[in-house]
């Protein structure tokens, strides 16, 4: 893992005791609410309907143990013994006091952690694909690309008032783990006829209330040159993003308005100036020294096969349902990479408690190589573990009440914290999500449904990614009555799309008979192994939608 | 009714004959919307003097007694998340009183 420099740190120790010194002055009224807010957002403390809400950067997804112990004792200390992952990645914590937070933040910092680039109009923290340096398919490890925008982005200083928010995602194999096309940049490794490994750059990707699938703006960028593509492209937004409408100033509104060439004529302008001039191209020493924070563990030589896994696939039927879910194939013979869903039936989706955080530190140590992910879609993976140890790991985590066998089933549902928490949203999200669960519990239905992804949001800004759900459910109020409207046939994979609306929006007990009735119409539909999403997309949403609205 | 959120731990708080109180039951009901928009003039005081941010008014209903917000929103604020009756004041866990 990446391990902090004098810099990084002293860069953390004194933006925490600058904040420090502004809640102070805040608490003895030298500074206004008007004044203080922006100094708290850009520490990722916001106001919620409850309390404040702390967002913890978690870059790229990455933890380690004495990061995952630090988190499990801020629960525990400062927080009502439990947080939430985040479809970025990052952890919250909601329920912190105001005069809590820099000691917060000082205990994050021993442990290389903060809450930069959690808000405000700045380059937020960069998401990557959650089995990087495991996955099979993967070209190279989309980590190193991200620690190395972390530094060139954090504290920017052209950066730092952009027209809005900013937000990258880097994938390092074809198969998009990361959502990388729903991003403003979206970058995705890739090899050119010559066999070199560079990246291609997507542009213009978003949700919220405008959503669009990014656009091919850097066909092929080297990797001595990515820094400049990117700092050309933001230039571009920096200077063309529309600041006078909040609706309409992130990248994707120029981009679309400008269209795919003409974006790509105006970067390449940028481009040739910033690379004539040098001062961003990457030395490949810099590359190879940043590489070396993220080489893969010391794996043993093993056979592939395992006797002691496919042992206990025979004798143990639970372990044997796990296994389908959520074990995926790693590149490294006789390893796997195991998926921990935070999905248990009935519970929060991407909550954790303290109790399973320091659990999970442990299991860390004892099989996961100290290191664990956090997934966009609010799950956690375990990316090295090695196949004989797995019914172990299983059993270890089964006893935490994190053994749920869902991954990429339909109850492994993406979910904002909607009304519950969030001073944003316009309806509720958690219920209904648990209401969904509830009603698909049988595990021997949900693996005949295949991959279902069900993402849900309780406001038009999309946290919970539900224009790329292959069910998308988004809240909202209508007259001070919560309605829910669904959306059907997006992806957030590398076949990315956006759903399209399937009719008026649904009242809260009549949303689970609705994803019925859609499930129900694609068990009738599909054709050879087809999924939903598939079969949606060769049908169209029409067949859905007369079930669904059958009845009204 | 009138609430806001208590500036150094973001306690949400309700008005109450000119102070704040930290539940929903125990904060007045104004009848009179010049009494309700009288009350938020004087909570600019406590903005001022940093022991609240943000106070506005909302709706409720009066049901023998009882005291209901018509949104959501101030019925979940009230209470604690709807799907964690363990936290919140639901769950009895109403920060003090103290500096309201």
């Amino acid at each position: 893992m990446y391990r902090y420099d004098e810099f990084d740190a002293t860069m953390v120790r004194e933006r925490v005791e600058q904040f420090r010194y502004q809640v102070q002055r805040r608490l003895d009224g030298k500074l206004n609410e008007d004044e203080f807010k922006p100094l708290r957002l850009k520490n990722g403390l916001y106001l919620q309907l409850h309390s404040y809400m702390l967002r913890i950067a978690v870059p790229y997804g990455t933890l380690a143990v004495r990061q995952m112990r630090m988190l499990a004792h801020i629960a525990r200390k400062y927080d009502r013994g439990y947080g939430h992952f985040t479809t970025r990645q990052n952890m919250q914590f909601h329920w912190p006091k105001l005069v809590d937070v820099p000691d917060i933040l000082s205990e994050l910092a021993s442990v290389e952690m903060h809450c930069i680039q959690t808000s405000g109009n700045c380059v937020r923290n960069i998401t990557a694909d959650h089995f990087a340096g495991a996955a099979a398919d993967e070209i190279e490890d989309p980590r190193v690309l991200c620690e190395i925008m972390r530094q060139w982005s954090s504290f920017h200083p052209e950066f730092n008032y952009l027209p809005r928010k900013f937000k990258i995602a880097v994938t390092g194999s074809p198969n998009d783990r990361a959502a990388i096309k729903f991003h403003d940049i979206g970058i995705e490794a890739a090899t050119n006829e010559s066999g070199e490994v560079g990246y291609r750059v997507y542009v213009g990707g978003g949700m919220g209330r405008t959503p669009y699938v990014g656009l091919l703006i850097g066909k092929w960028v080297s990797k001595e040159d990515i820094l400049a593509y990117l700092e050309a492209v933001l230039r571009v937004y920096n200077e063309f993003g529309r600041r006078d409408n909040l609706w309409k100033a992130r990248i994707k509104i120029l981009v679309n308005a400008l269209g795919a060439d003409e974006m790509r004529r105006q970067v390449e302008t940028e481009f040739g100036e910033i690379r004539a001039s040098g001062s961003l191209t990457l030395p490949r020493e810099e590359i190879a020294r940043i590489e070396k924070y993220f080489a893969p563990p010391a794996f043993e030589d093993l056979s592939d096969a395992s006797e002691e896994y496919e042992a206990e696939l025979t004798r143990n039927e639970r372990f044997a349902d796990w296994s389908k879910t959520n074990v995926t194939r790693h590149k490294q013979p006789g390893y796997a990479i195991a998926t921990i869903s935070l999905k248990e039936l009935g519970m929060t989706p991407g909550d954790i408690s303290h109790e399973q955080m320091d659990g999970l530190a442990q299991i860390m140590d004892d099989f996961g190589y100290a290191e664990i992910r956090v997934s966009h879609e609010q799950n956690m993976v375990l990316p090295h573990v090695r196949k004989k140890d797995l019914p172990a790991l299983f059993a270890r985590l089964d006893a935490l009440r994190l053994g749920t066998p869902n991954a990429g089933l339909i109850t492994d549902i993406i979910c904002c914290p909607g009304l519950d928490y969030c001073d944003l949203a316009n309806a509720r999200s958690i219920p209904i999500s648990q209401a969904i669960q509830d009603r698909f519990a049988d595990l021997k239905r949900q693996r005949d449904l295949g991959e279902i992804k069900i993402k849900m949001s309780g406001c038009i800004n999309a946290c919970g990614h539900h224009h790329a759900g292959h069910i998308g459910i988004l809240g909202v109020d209508k007259k001070g009555v919560e309605l829910y409207q669904i959306q059907l046939g997006g992806s957030g994979a590398e076949d990315a799309s956006i759903g399209d609306v399937l009719g008026p929006a649904l009242g809260p007990a009549e949303i689970v008979d609705a994803v019925e009735n859609i499930v129900e119409t694609y068990v009738g539909l599909r054709q050879n192994g087809e999924r939903l999403l598939d079969t949606v997309r060769r049908t169209g949403v029409q067949p859905f939608k007369e079930r669904v609205y059958a009845a009204h | 009714m009138l609430t806001a959120n208590r500036l150094r731990d973001g306690e949400v708080v309700w008005w109450k004959s000119g102070a704040w109180v930290t539940s929903l039951a125990a904060g007045q009901v104004f009848l009179d919307p010049k009494d309700a928009e009288a009350a938020l003039e004087a909570a600019g005081a406590f903005v001022r003097n940093n022991v609240v941010v943000t106070p506005y008014l909302f709706d409720v209903r009066v049901t023998n007694g009882a005291v209901q917000p018509v949104k959501e929103r101030e019925i979940i604020r009230a209470a604690g998340p709807s799907v964690r009756t363990d936290t919140g004041k639901q769950a009895g866990l109403a920060r003090s009183e103290a500096d309201v």
